[in-house]
């Protein structure tokens, strides 16, 4: 308040509540027609209570291996250079612009019964992916892993790294610098990447129904069940829909303010 | 710095992440000042033979034009219900068209123009020397069906129980065409759908008959809607479908009459 306010510009104004408006409308529609008397029975339908678990299980799990993942990979596109860094990055961003379902047939390519590591995981050790829980976490991890590595390599970045040499000409060997001064250094932008991959691996739906396949309780996370609904209930699509919005709204607004302080 | 970068970043995620799920509707057309463009929306079952009535059409009558919208009639029905903009609706099945009758969308009342039968869908080859239903519940064997929400899981489910085989699939499809594709992939051994989608399949894959006492017969009605912006121009599409011409083009791609 008070320090440096000046008026607005009225065109940009007018621009920037139109954008507001873009966004915020939709969901005014979801909330207007949804039947919020068929709510409570709608979301504690076995096959919605269903859904819910899995699609939380598998997008935490995706979160933890793009975590596992995505963080050497940030720290050496940040750190290290070498030739074709710039070629590597964009092909590991891909899945960011690539459709979904187009991103779960390359993964049946590669993944698959018949695909280049899928068949020799299947003949070695009797690994299949496709149609498992894993599979829908392979296909999650693959969307969502991109919006972590980008974070932090971002993070990385912009890190102070005279803190790093600090550090060490004090005595620190490399992995107690890493982890005493560079992760809680790049804290807020490695939080800010996993929350962003959770998001968006809660939401998937392209990757997971072409790679795993649908079946309740496997392999049907909650965008795949409300799209089924949405053929036979449209009613507990909506309500469905809604909870996917609130969750994911919820830990947007709280986790930003906690960890990044509200701007 | 840092964490408006973030920000950029939420950003470009919330949009990608509400950009991917679900297929749209292609949007109709201007049309030309000559041409009539009709909307169809057609289960995704008679996309190749669409495709290629909408081909005869234009011959027939180059001022007629056909646009198609292919998905699930469920989803189409629930398209339509939500006010997209369609012309003709082609299902595969009677429930979703009538659901459209019963809300009042359709004009006149429906047609039926086509028939379907089910059957056994197996890679070309038919690596396991599946033969009917039964070889289905065989252990190991992975098998996809359609989800019971969609026609063709629901005829599934039907020719299974009338089999007496009751199995658990890998996995139930969002439409038929994901089937035929998991088959032709190899990622599945076997699946359930329509003897067109077995012939549109290509070298792929190849069908298993399924006894006329335990299969299926689909029956396809045809409407002109309500919400038509050109009701003679839907007609004329309708009309052709169900013309000794139309009828050759289905029967061409495996439909029987109706």
């Amino acid at each position: 308040m008070g320090r440096g306010r000046r008026p607005v510009p009225l065109p940009i104004g007018i621009l920037a509540g139109a954008s507001a408006a873009f966004f915020i409308l939709p969901l005014i529609g979801l909330i207007l027609r949804a039947p919020w008397a068929e709510l409570w029975p709608d979301l504690t339908a076995p096959e919605s209570l269903l859904a819910l678990r899995l699609s939380l299980v598998a997008s935490l799990s995706a979160t933890a291996l793009a975590l596992i993942l995505g963080l050497p990979l940030a720290w050496i596109y940040a750190r290290v250079v070498f030739p074709g860094r710039t070629v590597l990055r964009a092909l590991t961003t891909l899945p960011m612009v690539l459709p979904p379902v187009v991103g779960g047939v390359a993964l049946l390519m590669a993944f698959g019964r018949r695909g280049l590591l899928g068949q020799v995981l299947d003949a070695a050790f009797g690994i299949r992916l496709p149609f498992t829980t894993a599979g829908a976490v392979l296909a999650e991890t693959f969307v969502a892993m991109p919006f972590l590595v980008l974070t932090v390599e971002a993070g990385l970045r912009s890190m102070d790294r005279r803190y790093e040499d600090a550090a060490r000409t004090l005595g620190a060997g490399r992995w107690t610098v890493l982890r005493r001064v560079t992760l809680p250094l790049v804290a807020p932008s490695l939080f800010a990447g996993a929350v962003l991959c959770w998001a968006r691996a809660l939401g998937e739906f392209g990757a997971t129904i072409t790679f795993a396949g649908n079946f309740p309780g496997r392999t049907q996370t909650l965008p795949l069940a409300v799209y089924l609904a949405l053929e036979t209930r449209p009613d507990a699509a909506i309500l469905l829909s809604l909870v996917l919005l609130v969750v994911s709204l919820v830990v947007l607004v709280v986790l930003r303010d906690r960890w990044l302080g509200s701007a | 710095m840092n964490i408006r970068h973030c920000s950029l970043v939420a950003v470009v995620g919330l949009v990608a992440a509400a950009c991917s799920p679900s297929p749209s509707p292609t949007p109709p057309q201007g049309g030309g000042e000559q041409t009539r463009a009709v909307t169809v929306f057609a289960a995704a079952s008679l996309t190749a033979a669409f495709q290629s009535i909408g081909w005869a059409v234009g011959r027939a009558d180059p001022r007629l034009r056909a646009e198609f919208n292919l998905a699930g009639s469920s989803t189409l029905a629930a398209q339509i219900q939500q006010g997209a903009p369609a012309d003709v609706f082609a299902s595969a099945d009677q429930p979703n068209m009538q659901k459209l009758v019963d809300t009042g969308l359709v004009m006149g009342s429906p047609r039926v123009f086509a028939t379907n039968r089910l059957q056994i869908v197996v890679p070309a080859g038919n690596p396991k020397g599946i033969t009917g239903l039964a070889d289905l519940r065989r252990p190991g064997l992975v098998v996809v069906l359609c989800a019971p929400a969609v026609p063709c899981g629901r005829y599934a489910l039907q020719v299974l129980q009338r089999a007496g085989v009751g199995l658990e699939p890998a996995s139930q499809e969002a439409d038929v065409k994901a089937v035929v594709s998991k088959v032709a992939l190899g990622e599945a051994d076997a699946g359930i759908v329509y003897v067109t989608d077995v012939k549109a399949g290509g070298v792929k894959v190849q069908g298993i008959a399924i006894p006329d006492n335990e299969n299926v017969v689909a029956t396809y009605p045809i409407a002109v809607l309500k919400t038509a912006h050109d009701g003679r121009a839907a007609q004329a599409f309708v009309d052709f479908v169900l013309s000794p011409p139309g009828q050759r083009v289905l029967a061409g791609f495996g439909f029987g009459s109706p």
